[in-house]
């Protein structure tokens, strides 16, 4: 019981453990939206495919991945409710609709391909391609809906700043999947990708313009953060990895243009915390030191994180290096039989 | 318009009930698959390769849509019930964290790889894979069961008062973690998963038996599967009594409304059937009038581990009761099949010790008729567990009235428990449909082996077979 007790006499190595978890929490949020957002991406690029051969093709490059991907939503919830249980509890509960409306999407689009996949006649297919589709759009739109309500503070489920960082996000993923297919796929379809992910990026630093303009306008609360060195900086860095992600899709870089998507969201989460910070949950005007829980569950989970995150991250490599390279469509969830 | 705290509660039984069938389908199906797929690579005999296809197609549908219905349970304790997630959160949140890092992502991860990756990758780690996968479904259980077990028997635990409202402050890792109830529940829901997925290939090898397309493929599940169930079936009997002697022990009020004893007594008999005389007492089993066989001093025995003097705390007694008559009847529901189970093992066993397993057509008519039954008794098991506990959320700390978030309001949780029943019932419907489906078309056939392990495999395979 000794070290146990030692875990209760302080933060673990005088670590600063409070903002060590706020910026655990958006970084798992980052890295969920990131990942599930090539999914949704895909999904909303699938509305433009008509060519049965292609669309087996997304489906096959997404289906190893998606469920993990996932879980990062899952690994969110769960460290937000170990290290900030009443922000859990608030942000949740006044946001109720909205975060049925992001389950309910989820739902359609997890098991939209899985149904997609089991029978072969075309009215099943136009049926669950259809509900795979609404399922990528609304989840990231809804998603970025919660985002933009969290960070503004917002009581009510709609606000014009929740619908324009919901689009911004859509745009985003389409931007991730569009640069997740470059690296999954070959031929025509690799082709297009390119084409979509530029179209994407434009409209998605349109958004992000829109959507700050707006809040500097209507928020004036929140302009003086808005104005801190860290969010301009943030937003400047993503019209250089805009930039960038353009330069490295014209020279078929597929993986460069991937890590710029990855800058992106990690731009867009960063700002989203910037805002935020130094409370949590602005809405119930709780500060990220008042919200975090006591000292011993605080260490118990800095060590179990400290052990369990890295092995997460080697199962992605196993997994992500299995798959590594371009997919077949018959690779996919016909593939077994 | 409705009360929020029925309407969420009803909710989360409604979310819970649909998705527990899932990760039973998917816990109970992980040490069977780790066996073929062993098999399948150490083995020249086919059987196994078409073992470990067909149940992981039943395999993977269950683990995709057990993701998406559960990754709402998650949210669920924050949306509705956020004063209870303000009060544990401390202690409830870490369990349900961990279980998202260890055990999730573990699972998640590796059935990308063993769904998909069997011409990606070598032997060795497609088997690995295959016990990441179990291991994960297994590790994922007991972490849920961590948090679930403490509300049952609390431990490790203070009270303190934060911005005038009470919380749940860790004092004591081990104890809260490792209470009482944990290892008792955590045995009894493995093996009844394994016993539940025994049973449904029991069920379904019975079928194709029984209308005479018996494969080699299909007397070889039914043997495997009815191997597991001679094993687990008198096991979960065995352990579920000691069990019922535990739950007497820390729940008293659990145990009383199981029995539905309502006054104080020594020497209560253990009903088998019971019967009220007059209708309206259908909902209060025992308060009034019955009409019942019992074995004399019954209750008393199990409760004392062999006493049938032994004195037993009345519903009276205590502080609210639960709605006795589920209790009752789902208690009886489930211990009633645990008994047929065992029945049903052993006479199939006799059968197969005679060399007519697959002859006896009763037999065969029995275990397609007990398919879904082992899950059935899973679900009506966790109605005693859950149901059985309150009027507590966590046992004589918290009442379920006192944990539903303030501001929830009748219109909204209204309107998520309307779209829940369609939605979870439009899953169930559709994920029996596709498993239908699935059986229907069978295993695949032996000489198409061969033809998806050919060289035409995807460029960037990695394996060294």
């Amino acid at each position: 019981m000794t070290e146990l007790l030692a875990l209760d006499a302080g933060p673990l190595l005088g670590l600063p453990l409070a903002e060590l978890w706020f910026g655990l929490v958006f970084f798992i949020l980052a890295t969920f939206l990131f990942l599930d957002g090539f999914d949704f991406g895909v999904g909303v690029l699938f509305a433009l495919q008509d060519d049965e051969e292609t669309r087996e093709t997304m489906l096959a490059a997404i289906g190893p991945f998606w469920d993990g991907n996932e879980v990062w939503l899952v690994v969110f919830g769960g460290a937000l409710f170990a290290a900030f249980p009443s922000v859990y509890a608030n942000l949740f509960s006044r946001h109720y609709l909205l975060m049925f409306a992001i389950l309910g999407a989820l739902i359609l689009r997890g098991l939209a391909p899985e149904f997609y996949e089991q029978r072969h006649d075309e009215q099943w297919q136009t049926w669950w391609g259809r509900a795979f589709v609404v399922g990528s759009v609304a989840a990231p739109f809804f998603l970025g809906m919660f985002t933009a309500n969290w960070m503004v503070g917002a009581t009510g489920t709609f606000t014009v700043a929740g619908a324009l960082v919901g689009l911004a996000l859509v745009a985003l993923t389409v931007v991730d999947g569009a640069a997740f297919l470059r690296l999954k796929v070959r031929g025509d379809l690799q082709e297009r990708a390119g084409g979509y992910g530029v179209r994407a990026l434009v409209a998605y630093l349109a958004l992000v313009v829109v959507a700050v303009g707006y809040l500097a306008v209507a928020r004036p609360a929140l302009r003086s953060s808005l104005a801190s060195p860290v969010v301009l900086g943030l937003l400047a860095l993503s019209v250089a990895l805009g930039a960038a992600f353009v330069a490295a899709t014209r020279a078929d870089r597929h993986y460069v243009a991937f890590g710029t998507v990855a800058g992106l969201v990690a731009a867009l989460v960063g700002v989203v915390a910037a805002v935020i910070y130094p409370a949590i949950d602005p809405a119930a005007g709780l500060l990220v030191e008042d919200a975090i829980v006591s000292t011993l569950p605080l260490n118990l989970m800095t060590v179990g994180s400290a052990v369990l995150l890295p092995l997460v991250f080697v199962y992605f490599a196993v997994l992500y290096s299995a798959f590594s390279g371009p997919m077949d469509a018959d690779e996919g969830y016909g593939s077994g039989e | 318009m409705i009360d929020p705290t029925l309407a969420s509660r009803v909710q989360f039984a409604v979310t819970t009930i649909v998705h527990i069938i899932f990760p039973v389908m998917s816990m109970g199906l992980a040490p069977f698959l780790v066996y073929f797929t062993w098999k399948s690579v150490r083995s020249t005999d086919p059987v196994y390769e078409q073992l470990r296809r067909f149940w992981t197609k039943i395999f993977a549908i269950s683990f995709v849509v057990g993701t998406v219905t559960g990754i709402v349970l998650e949210f669920e304790f924050g949306t509705n019930f956020a004063a209870f997630s303000t009060t544990a959160g401390e202690l409830f949140g870490g369990p349900l964290a961990v279980e998202g890092m260890m055990a999730f992502m573990l699972e998640a991860t590796f059935l990308g790889i063993f769904v998909f990756g069997r011409e990606r990758v070598s032997d060795r780690l497609y088997v690995v894979s295959s016990v990441m996968v179990g291991l994960g479904t297994w590790l994922s259980a007991l972490w849920i069961l961590v948090a679930n077990s403490w509300m049952q028997t609390p431990r490790g635990f203070e009270m303190v008062t934060k911005n005038g409202q009470p919380i749940v402050t860790l004092v004591d890792p081990i104890a809260a973690y490792a209470n009482p109830r944990f290892p008792w529940m955590y045995v009894h829901m493995q093996n009844a998963a394994v016993l539940s997925v025994a049973l449904f290939m029991a069920g379904v090898a019975a079928y194709y038996v029984w209308t005479n397309r018996d494969t080699r493929f299909w007397r070889k599940t039914m043997k495997i599967a009815l191997l597991v169930m001679l094993i687990t079936a008198p096991l979960q009997v065995i352990h579920g009594d000691a069990y019922g002697r535990h739950v007497a022990e820390t729940q008293p009020q659990k145990f009383a409304a199981m029995e539905a004893v309502w006054e104080t007594e020594s020497y209560v008999p253990e009903y088998i059937v019971a019967f009220p005389t007059s209708m309206d007492d259908l909902t209060d089993p025992r308060a009034k009038d019955i009409f019942g066989i019992g074995i004399p001093g019954g209750a008393s025995w199990l409760a004392s581990g062999g006493d049938p003097n032994a004195e037993i705390t009345g519903l009276n007694e205590f502080e609210g009761a639960p709605p006795v008559a589920i209790v009752f009847w789902s208690f009886r529901a489930m211990v009633g099949l645990g008994f047929w189970f065992v029945l049903l093992a052993f006479w199939a066993g006799y059968r197969w010790r005679t060399g007519e397993l697959f002859e006896d057509d009763l037999l065969h008519k029995a275990m397609m008729g007990s398919t879904v039954l082992g899950i059935f008794a899973v679900e009506v098991g966790w109605i005693v567990t859950e149901v059985g506990r309150q009027p507590w959320v966590i046992q004589g700390v918290m009442k379920s009235s006192e944990a539903v978030s303030p501001n929830l309001t009748g219109a909204e949780a209204l309107t998520t428990l309307a779209g829940f029943v369609v939605v979870y019932t439009g899953i169930l419907a559709l994920y029996t449909y596709v498993v239908v489906r699935i059986i229907r078309q069978g295993p695949p056939e032996t000489e198409d082996l061969a033809s998806t392990e050919s060289p035409d495999a995807p460029s960037g395979v990695t394996g060294d077979d």
